[in-house]
């Protein structure tokens, strides 16, 4: 396996909410009496059981509570441990998921502001995604314009499955204040759960629930290119992050081969999903669902047909992978070196301002 | 809109293709409903069908959610010329497909079946009256056709019982269901239908579309018809995943899933990803005794239209030898304008053998036909 050079930028690591205590002094008076009063529970996710096994890699996990929680150990197991120069904290404590507008809107803020404070303020080589509640894409939009400033916020968060396809032109306000600002859109695994997680209904174990991330991408990315994102936004770019990456080319052929028989239905897409795929869409390398030999591997690699698509991750402190086997078998050095380093600073422009 | 089209002979095709064919996807459709249905439904639901119409869980009445490219869905050279909807003619499939592309078995899977109907009693029905009409008006009168029985699949017991009375009935070479099902196929709902499968021998072809009235995202209903059909393939992907994390196969060991019109490429990445999980699940998942590409390898065929067209075509040869060319199953989708033309089809190299199977002894193989 090839290592992870020194000076690799990790694309995406979890820095957790402990609980809503710590996240109390970053709200108003009237949300933190309302907060307190009515006795508001952990926004965790059904996405990440606090145990289950994928939540938290064993040696990440600490003996009692969340994993991510501690600042000094993700400096030495994810920072230290894999010599990483800067790395992106997504906060995936579950803003988007309320039915509240107002109180997404809210809690948006104060993770913001607390992921600031927490983390950013006391360790150099982080830097975050700006967490919005895309329940509202007006308030999503003023959340972006007001943290903008800040260059250690370097994309936008949402989750891979909301309300509605987020190719749609309802969503346009975020990308629009996305562009604006030079932030790329981040796209983590993760449901609002309004909808089963898969197109046949809820499925019964947690595992089928981690798997259908997938298909919820490759749904998600053919709405993107449909509805014209890319053409409206033509700066915009698209992380896809925690989302495996083997199925993007395969998923582009088939999008692809339609877009040619039905190029008609959509005529704002002017070229080969692929096309628009190599510009504009990036994909985090844990986790990866690749095949077991390296020379498959080697092989799946070529069906990107580009090298600049990929971008290292630990996805610290999810369990992907063990020791420091952060990189699939089968990558060439030059590769490992484009999806450590290069690809994540031409994809993120304010890497480069504040470095 | 330029549409072209060309007379082709079976001649023409003989000297480029010469290769005897299956064709794993033919649609048939009714010329009238009420002369060729009506006869195998009882008055009651011949009056229920004029009454309340096919109500499906969908909005329209007639047609579908997403409005198609084309007319019917078909390709505009398919309307017999005696009139009626494309794939409504036996003798003009016979002629105008069957011959030219030297098809030597067509398997016929009916669409609009009662499948997904809202009152399961009348999807019973009506998919009994459509696997009669399939021998009727089309297996006995050409003998290179073969049915496939329609479940009302929502229901396990009548889907049973439909199931028990085709058994052994050399008209028919499978169970036919739609993929969009109302809950995963995994469920426990549905497997008295594997196990039906299973003791009469027929493999279980999952047909693209249904009705289960899940958004056809897990992020809700997109906005285009090409989305929705592209679609086909998360849920292909989802009843491949609930078939294998339930246990199914397990369960089921000689069912046989033959997924049809759903794409292919997808699945050697679903299986990567699933064996991932799994490793690190089992705990939760004690049934699954073995990895979910294991059992994908002995269960799950997959028919190629509409096929994966990569810029380079060893990408695609990478692709089917990850599946295992023994499990890829030609098919057109006649009449639909997404046919997928056996003398034009963009297949990689491979040898005298592979491509012979490809085109046919697979699915001689699968469906008990040597």
């Amino acid at each position: 396996m090839p290592a992870v050079a020194p000076g690799a930028i990790d694309c995406d690591l979890h820095p957790a909410v402990p609980n809503v205590k710590a996240l109390l002094p970053y709200f108003d008076e009237h949300w933190r009496d309302m907060i307190v009063q009515r006795g508001v529970h952990e926004l965790d996710s059904i996405s990440y059981p606090n145990n289950a096994p994928m939540t938290a890699r064993p040696d990440w996990k600490p003996e009692t509570g969340k994993a991510g929680v501690d600042l000094d150990r993700l400096r030495v197991e994810a920072l230290d441990g894999f010599q990483t120069s800067l790395a992106i904290c997504n906060c995936l404590y579950g803003v988007q998921l309320l039915y509240t507008e107002d109180m997404a809107y809210a809690y948006a803020r104060a993770v913001n502001d607390w992921m600031t404070a927490e983390w950013l303020d006391k360790e150099p080589r982080l830097r975050a995604s700006i967490v919005i509640p895309p329940q509202n894409p007006e308030y999503a939009a003023a959340e972006i314009d007001r943290l903008a400033g800040d260059k250690r916020f370097v994309q936008v968060l949402m989750l891979v499955m909301d309300e509605m396809p987020l190719g749609r032109r309802r969503y346009w306000p975020i990308y629009k204040a996305a562009e604006r600002h030079g932030l790329p859109i981040g796209i983590h695994a993760g449901s609002a759960y309004r909808h089963p997680v898969t197109p046949v209904g809820w499925p019964s174990y947690h595992a089928e629930d981690s798997a259908a991330q997938a298909q919820a991408f490759q749904t998600t990315l053919s709405s993107l290119m449909t509805e014209g994102v890319f053409a409206e936004f033509p700066e915009l770019k698209v992380v896809l992050l925690e989302s495996g990456f083997a199925w993007l080319p395969s998923h582009m052929w088939r999008l692809g081969k339609f877009w040619r028989g039905l190029r008609m239905e959509i005529p704002w897409v002017d070229r080969h999903p692929m096309e628009i795929a190599k510009d504009h869409v990036r994909l985090t390398i844990n986790p990866r669902d690749v095949p077991p030999s390296a020379d498959a591997v080697e092989r799946l690699m070529n069906h990107f047909e580009s090298d600049e698509m990929l971008l290292f991750s630990t996805d610290y402190p999810h369990w992907q992978f063990d020791g420091d086997d952060a990189l699939p078998e089968g990558l060439s050095r030059a590769l490992a070196q484009k999806i450590c380093q290069d690809n994540p600073l031409a994809t993120y422009s304010r890497l480069k301002e504040t470095a | 809109m330029n549409v072209k089209t060309e007379t082709r002979t079976s001649t023409d095709v003989n000297q480029s293709a010469k290769l005897a064919i299956a064709d794993c996807d033919i649609h048939p459709s009714p010329k009238s409903v009420e002369k060729e249905i009506y006869p195998y439904l009882a008055k009651r639901w011949q009056k229920h069908s004029e009454t309340y119409g096919l109500l499906l869980r969908q909005p329209y009445q007639n047609g579908p959610a997403y409005p198609k490219g084309q007319p019917d869905a078909s390709r505009r050279d398919a309307y017999p010329p005696e009139g009626g909807r494309p794939g409504s003619n036996v003798k003009f499939m016979g002629e105008h497909h069957l011959d030219v592309h030297n098809v030597q078995l067509g398997v016929l899977n009916p669409l609009k079946s009662g499948q997904g109907l809202q009152n399961v009693d009348f999807a019973a029905a009506y998919c009994r009256a459509v696997n009669d009409w399939q021998i009727s008006h089309w297996t006995s009168q050409d003998a290179r056709l073969k049915g496939s029985v329609c479940l009302p699949y929502e229901d396990a017991a009548l889907s049973v019982a439909e199931i028990e009375r085709r058994a052994g009935d050399p008209n028919y070479v499978q169970a036919f269901m739609l993929i969009r099902t109302s809950e995963p196929m995994g469920q426990r709902r549905y497997w008295p239908i594997y196990d039906a499968c299973a003791a009469a021998n027929l493999p279980l072809a999952v047909h693209a579309f249904g009705f289960g009235g899940s958004p056809s995202t897990s992020s809700g209903w997109p906005s285009y018809y090409i989305e929705d059909m592209v679609a086909h393939a998360q849920s292909a992907q989802a009843m491949v995943m609930s078939l294998v994390m339930e246990g199914v196969f397990e369960r089921t060991p000689a069912l046989k899933i033959v997924v049809v019109e759903a794409g292919f490429a997808w699945l050697p990445p679903l299986a990567w990803r699933l064996d991932r999980i799994w490793e690190k699940n089992r705990d939760e998942l004690p049934h699954v005794n073995r990895p979910p590409s294991e059992y994908i390898r002995d269960h799950v065929w997959l028919t190629t239209q509409p096929f994966e067209e990569p810029d380079r075509r060893s990408h695609l040869k990478d692709t089917m030898e990850w599946i295992g060319w023994d499990k890829l199953l030609f098919a057109t989708d006649y009449p639909h304008w997404d046919f997928d033309d056996p003398v034009r089809l963009p297949l990689p190299k491979v040898d005298k053998a592979t491509r012979e199977n490809f085109f046919l002894g697979n699915a001689l193989d699968l469906y008990g036909l040597r």
